[in-house]
């Protein structure tokens, strides 16, 4: 079991609220039978039509190359439960995720794979984005014990769900082996379900 | 007396137990595969040596990828293809049922499992796509899960899951003529915005719900997501049961009463408290268009694009990137914007009163699909498709000049050869209008029912559908 306590370097920010999976990454690179090589797709149309306007996507400045924090806005990864989505992040070389909401299911999805997401306020999620365009050498720490992220002598309060940070600081984010022990109440459950036993 | 709803009923019969986390651990009734999320979560239960210890309580089928025209295999797109192998692979080797084309029972995830009876109350359902939330018509507690959590459900028939806030949305009252669920669940989203549900399992009721056929009320269930609530449902009642009735995997004769009784006892009870509830009248509702690139960006047909200034501040940066995404502008009417590509099809409106109705104001208008349009039906399953034809559907379709497919996600999500190209504007009857969603990184999307489709395909512009039915009406 891996335990995720904190994670500290610098940080990309993609702005913008209800960016969703399909901009993540488009339905075309789910055509796979892994995960590989996703990472280069991140963002991929978003990267290309900025780059046809004459401006350049968070994921294409070099001054953000290997960042490992993300910064985003509201609804981040809402719409398809695509877990390409949170992969192709982390393959990119994200560890942590700092925004003000996330959809439900990538928010699960990121769990699953060991990838936290902690929510700030609004304003606060606006200032960690303009600290880190302005200067992106800045390490930023994303501590899931404490809830805080910090960056130089600034503190911002962080929120995750109890469970969700006990999964992380625990190593229990991989819930597998944890639900797989607990297979003999599984079975009593499964016997008290009248659709599988009753009337099945 | 109890004082539930039918979410908490149905949450507390699957907890399995409290996870060391807090977490509860969460029996899964009924998963479905598709072969777009699943290959991966297969190929961990390979190298961690897992088992799947209820292969009876998932069922598979493939959808996403499966071209409607040609479906001679092996599939032109070899990636497809290679698809198609591992999902077969893995459900032989996991003793999985897998509805293959050709089977009879093979279409879209969310459409045949109620088709086959197997989606029921009190469930609780997974799959690894987002538009689970559609068997929640059923008065089941239906969510979209990812791979990893695929991996979870097959090893284990269970996951991990924190328990949501349950919102009850009451609509009262008749719908006007020409106004359908599709509008129903826009108009929904359009007031409480795409990430208003965060959190939440959303409850649908009221008169306006209760008068709905099972398939009006899949197609809301099916985009409760769109507002950000993981799931959706009705409380089930004798409409639902009549569907089931008769069904392939439905209880079957003493086992039939012995259900219903149970299923009757699963709805939230006539106190149940509830987190919070929101109120709309139906008589509000007109037929509904999006204009932006989030599925929350509607408007009423008659009804022009906003002004930012109508939105929340923070906001507003989305509004402009919508209106210049859509080369669209505030104060335009959406009326008589002009479309290239219609579909009909979908999860959310791909099932056979989707099509009859489309067909029936086809027919109405009597025009023929305007030339600069391109436009395909796309029905949802096989066995939708064997009833259409049944009924000379395809032949009215076909004769207006629309084009008639085999089953699958087609143009909703574009995996498959059906895309938009370039700066082309669609009119859909799915579930997402995010920009690129439709298989151009450019492309447009306006959302609405099939009916609307239907005569926006004939007139080559967004049009309401209302005309064509007050005509009708007086002649």
């Amino acid at each position: 079991m891996i335990e995720i306590k904190q994670i500290t370097g610098r940080a990309i920010p993609v702005v913008g609220n209800d960016i969703d999976t399909d901009r993540i990454i488009p339905a075309r690179f789910l055509r796979c039978v892994t995960f590989d090589g996703l990472g280069e797709h991140a963002f991929e149309d978003d990267r290309k039509q900025l780059t046809a306007q004459g401006k350049t996507h968070a994921f294409d400045e070099a001054r953000f190359k290997g960042a490992s924090v993300l910064i985003v806005n509201s609804n981040f990864g809402c719409g398809s439960s695509r877990e390409h989505a949170p992969q192709a992040i982390a393959k990119w070389g994200i560890k942590a995720i700092v925004g003000v909401s996330y959809s439900e299911i990538f928010f699960g999805n990121c769990v699953a794979m060991g990838l936290p997401c902690l929510r700030v306020a609004v304003a606060d999620g606006e200032a960690i984005q303009a600290a880190v365009s302005k200067d992106p050498s800045l390490q930023v720490s994303v501590d899931v014990d404490k809830l805080e992220v910090r960056a130089g002598s600034q503190v911002w309060k962080a929120q995750m769900g109890d469970g969700h940070r006990k999964q992380f600081l625990t190593g229990q984010w991989d819930a597998t082996a944890e639900l797989v022990a607990g297979v003999e109440q599984v079975k009593a459950t499964a016997k008290k379900l009248p659709y599988l036993s009753a009337f099945a | 007396m109890s004082s539930r709803t039918l979410f908490d009923k149905v949450w507390d019969l699957h907890t399995v137990r409290t996870l060391p986390s807090g977490q509860s651990q969460v029996f899964i009734g009924l998963h479905m595969i598709h072969e777009v999320t699943s290959p991966q979560a297969f190929a961990d239960l390979r190298l961690k040596g897992l088992k799947v210890p209820f292969p009876e309580c998932s069922v598979a089928t493939v959808d996403h990828i499966v071209p409607t025209e040609n479906q001679a295999r092996p599939y032109a797109d070899g990636l497809a293809e290679e698809m198609m192998v591992a999902i077969d692979k893995n459900c032989r080797d996991y003793g999985i049922r897998l509805f293959q084309p050709g089977s009879g029972k093979q279409g879209v995830v969310h459409i045949i499992a109620p088709e086959q009876g197997l989606t029921q109350p009190g469930m609780t359902v997974a799959c690894g796509d987002s538009h689970t939330s559609t068997h929640g018509a059923f008065g089941a507690i239906a969510f979209g899960i990812g791979t990893s959590q695929v991996r979870d459900v097959l090893a284990t028939q269970t996951l991990s899951m924190s328990r949501l806030k349950v919102r009850k949305i009451q609509v009262d009252g008749a719908l006007k003529s020409g106004v359908y669920a599709k509008d129903v669940i826009l108009y929904i989203l359009r007031k409480l915005s795409a990430k208003g549900g965060v959190g939440f399992a959303y409850e649908f009721a009221g008169s306006t719900f209760s008068a709905m056929s099972m398939e009006e009320r899949m197609t809301v269930c099916n985009m409760a997501i769109e507002g950000g609530a993981r799931c959706g449902y009705i409380n089930p009642d004798q409409i639902t049961f009549d569907y089931l009735k008769g069904r392939e995997y439905a209880p079957k004769a003493a086992n039939w009463d012995k259900a219903v009784a149970w299923w009757k006892s699963i709805a939230s009870d006539a106190d149940a408290v509830f987190d919070d509830v929101k109120t709309f009248k139906a008589e509000d509702i007109e037929p509904t268009v999006t204009w932006g690139i989030s599925p929350d960006h509607g408007v009423g047909v008659g009804e022009s694009i906003p002004a930012k200034e109508s939105f929340a501040k923070d906001e507003w940066a989305t509004i402009e990137e919508a209106y210049q995404y859509m080369d669209l502008k505030a104060g335009q009417p959406i009326a008589g914007v002009a479309i290239d590509v219609a579909f009909i099809g979908s999860c959310t409106n791909g099932r056979i009163s989707d099509l009859r109705e489309a067909a029936r104001v086809i027919k109405l208008h009597g025009g023929k699909v305007n030339a600069r349009v391109k436009a395909f039906i796309v029905p949802g399953s096989e066995a939708v498709k064997v009833v259409a034809e049944a009924e000379g559907l395809d032949k009215v379709f076909i004769a207006h000049g629309f084009e008639w497919r085999n089953a699958g996600c087609s143009m909703c999500l574009a995996m498959n050869p059906d895309k938009l190209q370039g700066r082309q504007v669609s009119a859909s009857s799915s579930n997402r209008n995010f920009k690129g969603r439709q298989g151009s990184p450019s492309g447009r999307t306006l959302l609405m029912s099939p009916a609307m489709v239907a005569i926006a395909a004939l007139e080559g512009k967004v049009s309401d559908v209302r005309t064509v039915l007050n005509k009708a009406a007086k002649a």
